[in-house]
């Protein structure tokens, strides 16, 4: 399910600045939405269904640099800091109050680490701003091509367990109309995809089976048409996963932001 | 005061003061840990503890222990009461001094008695649990040897002290129906009844002794049952409670930001900042501290007392990720090292002068490279933990100090590093590439 290819309007904070404008959030994509062929078509979905609803919104662009979440959860607090403390430089210069992020990672460590280090910011996830625009009516969603279809739901550690946010991801699926199945760990219980605490930059430690393995198999006996994720890190697990298990025709994986999009025909 | 007074106030003179020595040790131990401080939220605190420790509210995901253990929970509790009577009595030579309640009196005996059997149903389950249908979290390899004897020995240890409670009713149910001298006929006896029968066609004399012989084993079970608790999982059943008290409120993703490292990040990051300005005064009179954690003395005094409090259930083991594919790493071994680390710890101080040093560090000795490498963050384990123990806190900790002190992270980690100091991403994509995905297709 491609979404449709659009011109994409991607104001920076330095050219909202030049022309006075104040944004009314700022989107922080993140690394691996900026750079992994995979996550940047979430970065891009997302930023089609602002752009159709005419959300004011800016990012970075070349100022942003890596939030520092692999750094700090690998045990390099120095590169962690180093990053943080310049991040909010910047982000504190243009007066940023508001940040979006389709990232969990840079969700959880600018929400709950950058605080302390003077980033005082108001911090939410894409599923959370798009269910509040969904709450607002600014955004109205139908099945489209997902009604009816058996969809379960990775639950991201960062997003839920982190930070307890379970029910927008799953208040979105359910407003496109399709059958939300839990797996047998889901919410609290979710089990890991294996990438958190920097292991998606590394080689597993040795065991019997790889976690991403472990948790496609669960998701796979819900007997799923979609898996929905909200997390880049956790699609390109699960991706993987499904490759594994060769079942990449007939399951596929997505993130929410995709989903609505493709549901909304942008 | 009789001889049967004297000793039986010795013995409980000789409990408490060996039981007081430990807790002393225990506490002392715990205390060389790192400052760290806990006295934000009061009525926070409170509430948690009450909801997690005191009403066991994340017991409740596995329903059968959840059930089972609250009746140990609470017939352990309550169950004291009666030991209280039962000093009292040991005391002074009085029998059933409480007596005088009358009804309530009654009422409370029956209380226990129902109590009590349902503790020792319970802890026959825990015991078939562990050693019949063997539960997967109980046979796993960190619980060999002393841990699985432990958890044995405390359930027979329960069931025989119940078993002693309700015979010894049994026997002075008897007493009290022979009329015998000074058994006040007083208490209700639900359960003890239905046992009565073992002691008929016995004489008054016979039944006597085995009562008192029942009475000094039950009593002196409880206080050998107290000493043992200082070197036993089973200590959980006091420290749970601060434990649960002084966990950490925020958000589970939230981790600690390190004071030492933001205040050198700071100075680096403020163009005016000397770099070679002298110390402030008496800046440098301590010895500074390791970044992270090599050894139980790196750790805080929190993460020190989660080690104590853990009851080695497993349940976070059961949810980790590394564990349930088959890594080295599970979180409940973590908690049992940094114990059995902080007693040999102590030991080596308590034997040698306070600045000895044993040759011996948490860290390979105890807690390998392999495991620490292997955890995803993910928080199952902290989720998990009935009593809100943080195993992640500690891989944290440790994870810095190879990180930051020994520059020992896996190769593609040390990569990723370079990378985000670099050009502020983990993989090697420059900074002005950043926005190129608007106009790709
Ligand atoms: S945080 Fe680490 S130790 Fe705890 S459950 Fe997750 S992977 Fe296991
Ligand atoms: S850390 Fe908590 S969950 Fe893990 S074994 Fe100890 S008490 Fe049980």
């Amino acid at each position: 399910m491609e979404n449709k290819s659009t011109k994409l309007v991607v104001p920076t904070m330095a050219e909202m600045m030049a022309t006075g404008e104040n944004p009314d959030v700022l989107f922080w994509v993140g690394c691996a939405g900026s750079f992994d062929d995979r996550a940047k078509k979430i970065t891009k979905a997302f930023v089609k269904i602002l752009n159709h609803l005419d959300y004011k919104f800016a990012v970075l662009g070349a100022e942003e640099s890596c939030s520092g979440d692999p750094a700090k959860r690998a045990g390099n607090e120095f590169l962690f800091q180093m990053q943080a403390m310049a991040n909010i430089e910047v982000m504190n210069a243009y007066d940023v109050k508001r940040i979006v992020t389709t990232c969990p990672h840079c969700f959880n460590t600018i929400k709950n680490e950058y605080p302390e280090l003077g980033g005082k910011f108001e911090v939410v996830h894409h599923t959370q701003l798009l269910q509040a625009l969904i709450d607002e009516e600014r955004l109205t969603v139908s099945g489209g091509a997902f009604k009816g279809k058996k969809i379960t739901f990775h639950d991201p550690c960062y997003l839920g367990r982190a930070n307890e946010v379970y029910e927008a991801p799953r208040s979105l699926i359910e407003s496109l109309d399709a059958e939300l199945v839990e797996m047998k760990r889901c919410k609290s219980r979710g089990f890991c995809c294996g990438a958190g605490g920097a292991q998606m930059f590394k080689e597993p430690e040795k065991g019997n089976k790889d976690i991403n393995i472990e948790r496609t198999e669960e998701a796979l006996e819900t007997k799923p048409d979609i898996i929905a994720t909200g997390c880049p890190f956790c699609n390109t697990m699960m991706t993987d996963g499904v490759k594994n298990k060769e079942k990449e025709d007939e399951v596929e994986v997505m993130d929410l932001a995709e989903m609505i999009a493709n549901a909304i025909d942008i | 005061m009789g001889i049967s007074n004297l000793i039986f106030a010795l013995f409980l003179g000789a409990a408490t003061f060996l039981f007081g020595k430990n807790l002393l040790i225990i506490r002392r131990n715990i205390l060389l840990g790192r400052d760290i401080d806990r006295t934000d939220n009061p009525s926070k605190r409170w509430k948690t503890m009450a909801r997690v420790a005191l009403g066991q509210s994340k017991m409740v995901v596995r329903p059968v222990a959840a059930i089972l253990h609250f009746f140990v929970y609470v017939g352990f509790v309550i169950i004291n009461i009666e030991v209280l009577e039962i000093v009292i009595d040991g005391l002074f030579g009085t029998h059933r001094i409480f007596a005088f309640l009358g009804g309530f009196y009654d009422f409370l005996i029956g209380f226990f008695e129902i109590l009590a059997f349902l503790v020792l149903v319970s802890c026959i389950i825990f015991l078939i649990r562990r050693n019949i249908v063997q539960i997967k979290r109980f046979v796993m390899k960190e619980m060999d040897g002393w841990p699985k004897t432990d958890a044995n020995l405390i359930l027979v240890f329960e069931v025989l002290l119940m078993s002693a409670f309700l015979l010894m009713q049994a026997a002075d149910l008897n007493l009290q129906n022979l009329g015998a001298e000074h058994y006040v006929k007083a208490g209700s006896f639900p359960i003890s009844s239905h046992f009565a029968f073992l002691f008929e066609g016995m004489s008054l004399e016979t039944i006597h002794l085995i009562e008192r012989g029942l009475w000094w084993f039950h009593i002196l079970g409880i206080l050998g049952f107290m000493n043992y608790l200082p070197y036993s999982k089973h200590f959980h059943i006091l420290l749970a409670f601060p434990n649960v008290y002084y966990s950490k409120l925020d958000a589970k993703g939230s981790l600690t930001n390190m004071a030492s490292v933001k205040a050198e990040v700071q100075m680096m990051m403020d163009p005016n900042a000397d770099p070679f300005a002298a110390p402030p005064e008496g800046a440098d009179e301590e010895e500074p501290q390791r970044f992270g954690a090599k050894d139980v003395n790196d750790l805080n005094w929190l993460q020190l007392m989660n080690a104590y409090s853990c009851t080695e259930c497993g349940r976070c083991t059961s949810e980790c990720p590394a564990s349930q594919t088959g890594k080295l790493l599970s979180p409940r071994k973590i908690m049992m090292d940094t114990r059995d680390r902080l007693e040999e710890y102590g030991k080596n101080l308590d034997e040698n002068s306070a600045d000895s040093e044993d040759g011996k560090f948490l860290l390979d000795d105890y807690i390998t490279r392999e495991e620490l490498w292997a955890c995803t963050s993910c928080n199952a384990c902290t989720q998990a933990c009935p009593i809100n123990i943080d195993p992640l806190a500690i891989i944290l900790d440790m994870r810095r100090y190879l990180v930051m002190e020994e520059s020992a992270a896996p190769t593609e980690l040390n990569m990723m590093f370079s990378n985000v100091e670099n050009n502020g991403a983990p993989w090697q994509f420059p900074a002005v590439d950043r926005l190129n995905w608007k106009d790709e297709h």
